[in-house]
């Protein structure tokens, strides 16, 4: 399985990407298809807004006091016949979930499509304890299979088209169980059949699964899973034991908090007015699903993204994807350019936000990687201004490199701070500007704007001097 | 009502002839407009490339130069965005309460030109003249930031002769944002290319928009392109009077 580590800076994996012709084609696609399902659905809705003004604010009260809400979870869960795991980071929640496999003696897992599984990188944690994760979800197959990366949070394998999953499934399936069919073509539901085929035996095989979960009702100790394809219905009651790696920010206090994001998420999601199928469990329940059930609740970085008074609205997140389909930058450089399993403008500030800055150059280029148009803070259904965030996290990786050697950009924001400060020493720069300008068209850094674009030749005189010359009256 | 116009530091020192329409056409519509020399830079290209710090003196010379007036008119929504969005940050990043009380005066009096004309002076029709075909680009800083909505289509909609054409897919960002076109220059271009392609779609013989520096960027494929497709600001198709005698 392939990992994320060593990715180079988004500029440099962007200018891969966007020279990848079928790529540019299948996000193009796959992109304003959910785009357009979603701006139709989401119309729908006459208090939309209200809805999601209120998705936020509860959201915001849960993370105010997130700590309590985390032990009434905990009570709930234990009540309720759950074992609670606690772990700081990646590898303490790998560890709890190896040693849950092992415990029973197993050597596979299946598992329901879980962002925070693919974060703190599970399959890979396993397979060095000889545990194969099948995942179950088609899309996730698809990855698996073709020993490829997830480039979308909702539909990881949104940079495929149905030729190369065909392709895959052709090479790949029969090394880890049922082949494909012999005769498979690459119609959709062929495709599907496929894949439910090669996954039908690993489901009823399988002891113990694998999960995330979407919500976590701290007041029953309730978790629920909202998926489409029903991989993870019978991954969640199949077989005898259940662990489930869920981020500490998935908690909501009541179920009557979770009915606004439960009306918020499908629409944002799949452009669906409901998804298909709903999963909530409640601990265990005697002769009924899996009889051993663990909670692993995972920080890996969200305290520390909590603490951050412009960024922690991050965390309000539901993983809907919504700002990855708008966003005009991820739709031309897919998700790998961001290095992460969280791609796109949540994940250029969850990275950073969980990560910190000022310690690798791929993840300082993150807050750097939009154009700032808005478009995914108009979408959002937790209103994220995700926006405002970059541009904060702009400024942290800018002071957090400050006293080493300057940069031109430095160099050159240290002037613009002096110019700016007045308009004599403006009007003056802009003289010497002027002559400077044809000279400066041929320097390296201008070579970024030209090789392209045309640059204006410039005015014979400035505004200012204009102004000063005939106040404004005759031109 | 003392007016005042930011002209921006970008028109200043590249697209004057945006900053001299403003002035023709506020004088037309009876409204006396000052340039108040003290004025250089929003601040927005220091603060959007994480230099809060460095936005601080032009945040000081914005206040300082607009403070007196009633109302500040720019022809430019990044700039009224960042005026009205940004500087209450950095003022507060600065730790001088006196400038965060003067933020808070002056950021209100900031209008983007649309705004001033529609909703202060109460005007949809300018009285300009401008016989062409003509598509608009909403930039994103004006549509989701200040929110314009569709008053600059309720103004180019009066303008006599004009023929206004649907650009595809007009919301979405051309690419430019700012110091990205630089850092991140190949996605700009490639943004950029796309909205090129489709204001060419158009058959349009003009591109019109509210921010020069969005123009610079798609002008600057277009013309590379050799296309034939000239791009304006908003405010030079308002104050033309082509054909007038």
């Amino acid at each position: 399985m392939s990992t994320f580590v060593g990715m180079p800076a988004f500029p440099t994996a962007a200018r891969a990407a966007l020279a990848d012709t079928q790529l540019r084609h299948n996000l193009a696609h796959a992109t304003g298809t959910i785009r357009d399902k979603r701006a139709r659905v989401v119309a729908e809705v006459a208090d939309w807004e209200d809805l999601r003004t209120a998705g936020a604010a509860i959201k915001d009260r849960t993370l105010h006091d997130l700590a309590s809400y985390l032990v009434q979870l905990e009570e709930s869960l234990t009540r309720a016949g759950a074992t609670v795991h606690w772990a700081r980071d990646a590898a303490e929640a790998n560890a709890v979930v190896a040693k849950v496999a092992k415990a029973h003696g197993v050597d596979e897992v299946v598992k329901v499509k879980s962002m925070a599984t693919q974060e703190i990188g599970l399959n890979e944690a396993l397979a060095e304890e000889g545990i194969a994760a099948w995942e179950t979800d088609l899309a996730e197959l698809i990855v698996q299979l073709g020993d490829d990366l997830p480039s979308h949070i909702l539909v990881p394998a949104i940079h495929r088209n149905r030729a190369e999953i065909r392709q895959i499934f052709r090479d790949r399936m029969a090394a880890v169980g049922r082949p494909a069919p012999d005769d498979l073509t690459d119609e959709p539901a062929r495709l599907a059949e496929a894949a439910r085929l090669h996954l039908r035996e690993k489901f009823l095989r399988a002891k113990v699964a694998v999960s995330g979960a979407n919500f976590a009702v701290a007041e029953t100790g309730t978790l629920v899973v909202v998926e489409s394809e029903g991989n993870g219905r019978m991954c969640l009651t199949l077989p005898e034991v259940l662990v489930s790696v869920v981020g500490i920010e998935k908690v909501v206090p009541t179920w009557q908090d979770l009915d606004v994001f439960l009306r918020l998420l499908p629409r944002s999601s799949t452009g669906e007015r409901m998804n298909p199928y709903t999963s909530t469990w409640t601990g265990v329940t005697p002769s009924d699903g899996p009889q051993e059930v663990h909670v692993v609740l995972l920080d890996n970085g969200r305290t520390r993204a909590l603490a951050d008074e412009v960024g922690r609205q991050a965390l309000r997140c539901i993983r809907c994807s919504a700002c990855l389909n708008v966003c005009p930058v991820y739709e031309r450089v897919g998700g790998h350019a961001y290095g992460s399993v969280y791609p796109g403008p949540i994940g250029a500030i969850l990275n950073p936000l969980m990560k910190g800055v000022g310690v690798d150059a791929q993840t300082d280029s993150l807050p750097y990687a939009s154009s700032l148009c808005g478009a995914c803070y108009e979408v959002c259904p937790v209103k994220i201004d995700i926006p405002s965030v970059l541009v904060d996290l702009r400024a942290q990786v800018v002071d957090a490199h400050r006293g080493g050697v300057p940069s031109a950009t430095d160099v050159a924001m240290k002037g613009a701070a002096t110019v700016f400060a007045s308009g004599r020493r403006l009007g003056v720069a802009e003289r010497f500007a002027r002559l400077g300008t044809r000279a400066a068209a041929k320097l390296p850094l201008a070579a970024a704007w030209t090789g392209a674009r045309d640059l204006p030749t410039g005015p014979r005189e400035s505004f200012r001097a204009w102004w000063k010359r005939t106040r404004g009256g005759t031109t | 009502m003392r007016v005042a116009l930011q002209v921006t530091c970008i028109n200043d020192a590249l697209f004057p002839d945006t900053g001299k329409a403003v002035v023709t056409l506020l004088r037309r519509l009876g409204v006396e407009v000052d340039f108040p020399a003290a004025q250089t830079c929003c601040g927005q290209p220091m603060v959007n490339t994480g230099y809060v710090a460095e936005a601080v003196p032009a945040v000081r010379a914005f206040v300082d130069a607009f403070a007196s007036y009633d109302a500040v008119v720019t022809p430019s929504g990044s700039c009224a965005g960042s005026a009205r969005h940004q500087h209450r940050i950095v003022a507060e990043r600065s730790g001088d309460p006196g400038l965060v009380r003067a933020v808070a005066e002056t950021s209100p009096k900031v209008y983007e030109l649309t705004e001033f004309l529609v909703d202060r002076l109460g005007l949809t029709d300018v009285g300009a003249s401008f016989p062409h075909t003509v598509t608009y680009h909403p930039t994103c800083h004006s549509l989701r930031m200040l929110g314009v909505g569709d008053r600059p289509r309720l103004l180019l909609e009066q303008v006599r002769g004009l023929r206004l054409v649907d650009l595809p897919r007009a919301t979405e960002c051309c690419g430019f944002g700012g110091t990205f076109a630089m850092k991140n220059a190949d996605t700009s271009i490639a943004m950029g290319s796309d909205k090129a392609r489709h204001v060419r779609s158009t058959g349009a013989e003009v591109l019109v928009a509210g921010d020069n520096s969005c123009l610079m960027h798609v002008g600057g494929l277009l013309s590379r392109q050799r296309s034939g497709v000239r791009v304006m600001h908003l405010a030079e198709v308002l104050a033309a009077q082509e054909g007038v005698a």
